[in-house]
């Protein structure tokens, strides 16, 4: 066991121990923390098994974004589980049965972290670590693979959650006469202490989202963060001082810009007489520079999907107050 | 060192497949506390760790031991001018010091006993490129394999990203349906709502 395996076996337990604690809770508000910690855990994880990227994005979002948004449905339901936690035998059994299942097929899987595994055999893993720097001159294969070589499956990817940020906004759109704040006297000490971090908050995002060619980062980290910037606005103040900054009108009309930024791109590559997302055509000249050009418009357009569509997805259940029938 | 090195590699290379059981048992916790909690705002936090679970799962796949993240680094990066960046696949020489994974395999089972083919049998990863394996010269961290930089796997980290994002969004809708369960029903807890419905077809159909 070298240093590496050894802190990764042991995050795997400590997520295990969280995981189970999370089950044990009865207090909601304790699991929701501890679901924060369990991101948090993860992300780090993410790190040591050098999925950095993925680790970016799942600190911003699982430790960030849903911790708040779900810490805001404690607010308008209720924080406490009604009913004792005795384990219940059927679901247990089931649990177990498929968790026997499921390791008894694990018997013929690769070894962890072995390079020899198929899936590091595969043309694919092959082409996009040899080819893909001459292809589009980024260093961060991520960012060519998720731009790129997968621009169709990314462009499907915005698409839903522009459609989720729509149903969210469908099922709490109705605004309420007296609206509800979520903190009605600013605490001073934090409303100052937050508005020092906000810029700086704002300045790393922009950072993320045009170095993430060359670092880890991009479109969807970026957006998140963004997102965090306003969302600690809003929580330190009032939502209606984030809403004096960011409308929800404008931020409204973001969320489908974003997308049709991103398909307008694709149509670009079709009139200068490629394939639909084929950026090489965007300079037939110098190929790379069009890659190049193609993948910043494009995760552009994802930044401001996500962006937007979390702050209105926030806003909606900020605004949304409690209401009882 | 080398011999040190060595040790370690062969100690590393059977790391076994304790990854699948944690992770397997990750996802069981997150799916028993889908089935057996009534209250909903659980039953989001059970799905969320089933989620995580099954990204972990990907990610852990993508791992290769000793490897680094899939961003070029620089002594990686083939020095030549864009003008004839594209369509110099052939030249060897640019991009010759990125590895690839297959090169690995083919020396690996070239070095081993036929068989060793990458079907992640136990039996067939006893002593992988061993001899192969050095310390990077700018970062002992780094290894590399025929003085070329081991990367992991970039496909199933873009996956898991926007799987992420996408799961979030998709939490946040599950949360708005709780919120409006909650108006309705005022309450979260599903056999109460269960309960409620049951009551207002009875009175439904006896008037």
């Amino acid at each position: 066991m070298t240093f590496v395996s050894t802190i990764t076996l042991v995050f795997f337990v400590l997520l295990a121990v969280v995981a189970v604690a999370i089950g044990k809770m009865r207090s909601l508000f304790a699991a929701v923390m501890l679901s924060g910690i369990f991101s948090l855990l993860s992300a780090s994880l993410f790190v040591l098994m050098d999925a950095v990227d993925v680790a970016f994005t799942e600190a911003a979002v699982g430790a960030g974004i849903s911790t708040v948004l779900m810490l805001m449905v404690l607010h308008l339901t209720s924080d406490k589980e009604t009913h004792s936690n005795e384990v219940k035998v059927f679901p247990l059994l089931i649990a177990v049965l498929c968790g026997a299942v499921l390791l008894y097929a694990t018997q013929d899987m690769p070894h962890f972290g072995d390079p020899n595994a198929y899936i590091h055999q595969s043309a694919t893993a092959d082409h996009y670590l040899n080819q893909s720097y001459d292809d589009s001159h980024i260093p961060n294969i991520v960012t060519t693979v998720l731009a790129s070589y997968r621009g169709f499956d990314t462009l499907g990817e915005t698409t839903v959650v522009l459609t989720a940020a729509v149903a969210v906004m469908l099922l709490l759109g109705r605004p309420k006469e007296e609206e509800h704040e979520l903190s009605k006297s600013p605490d001073p000490i934090i409303e100052v202490g937050s508005k020092m971090l906000i810029p700086y908050i704002l300045l790393f995002a922009l950072y993320v989202q045009f170095h993430g060619d060359f670092g880890p980062g991009g479109g969807f980290q970026a957006g998140v963060m963004f997102a965090a910037a306003y969302i600690l606005h809003a929580l330190s103040g009032t939502v209606r001082s984030a809403q004096e900054a960011a409308s929800e009108n404008v931020v409204e009309k973001l969320i489908p810009f974003g997308v049709l930024l991103y398909a307008a791109v694709g149509v670009w590559c079709v009139l200068k007489g490629g394939n639909f997302l084929e950026y090489n055509a965007l300079d037939p000249e110098h190929p790379a520079h069009g890659q190049h050009l193609g993948i910043l418009l494009v995760e552009l357009g994802v930044g401001i999907t996500v962006f937007s569509a979390m702050l209105m997805i926030f806003y909606k259940f900020a605004l949304r107050g409690r209401e009882v029938r | 060192m080398n011999i040190l090195l060595a040790t370690s590699t062969t100690a590393m290379s059977g790391e076994g497949v304790y990854n699948y059981g944690l992770v397997i048992f990750l996802m069981m916790t997150g799916l028993y506390l889908v089935l057996a909690k009534g209250n909903m705002i659980k039953s989001v936090i059970g799905l969320n760790i089933f989620q995580v679970s099954v990204i972990m799962f990907y990610v852990s796949m993508g791992r290769v031991e000793h490897g680094t993240a899939p961003i070029l680094l620089e002594q990686d990066l083939p020095h030549h001018d864009s003008e004839h960046g594209h369509d110099n696949h052939d030249d060897s020489e640019d991009h010759g010091l990125l590895q690839t994974r297959s090169d690995v395999a083919l020396a690996s089972t070239a070095d081993d006993a036929p068989g060793a083919d990458g079907d992640g049998g136990s039996d067939g990863h006893a002593q992988p490129h061993s001899e192969d394996t050095e310390v990077n010269d700018n970062d002992p961290s780094i290894h590399t394999v025929d003085g070329r930089t081991a990367y992991s796997n970039p496909l199933p980290h873009v996956l898991m990203l926007t799987a992420i994002v996408v799961g979030v969004a998709t939490t946040a809708l599950a949360l708005a349906l709780v919120v409006r369960i909650r108006e309705y029903y005022e309450t979260i807890e599903e056999d109460i709502v269960d309960a409620i419905e049951n009551r207002l077809q009875k009175e439904e159909s006896q008037s």
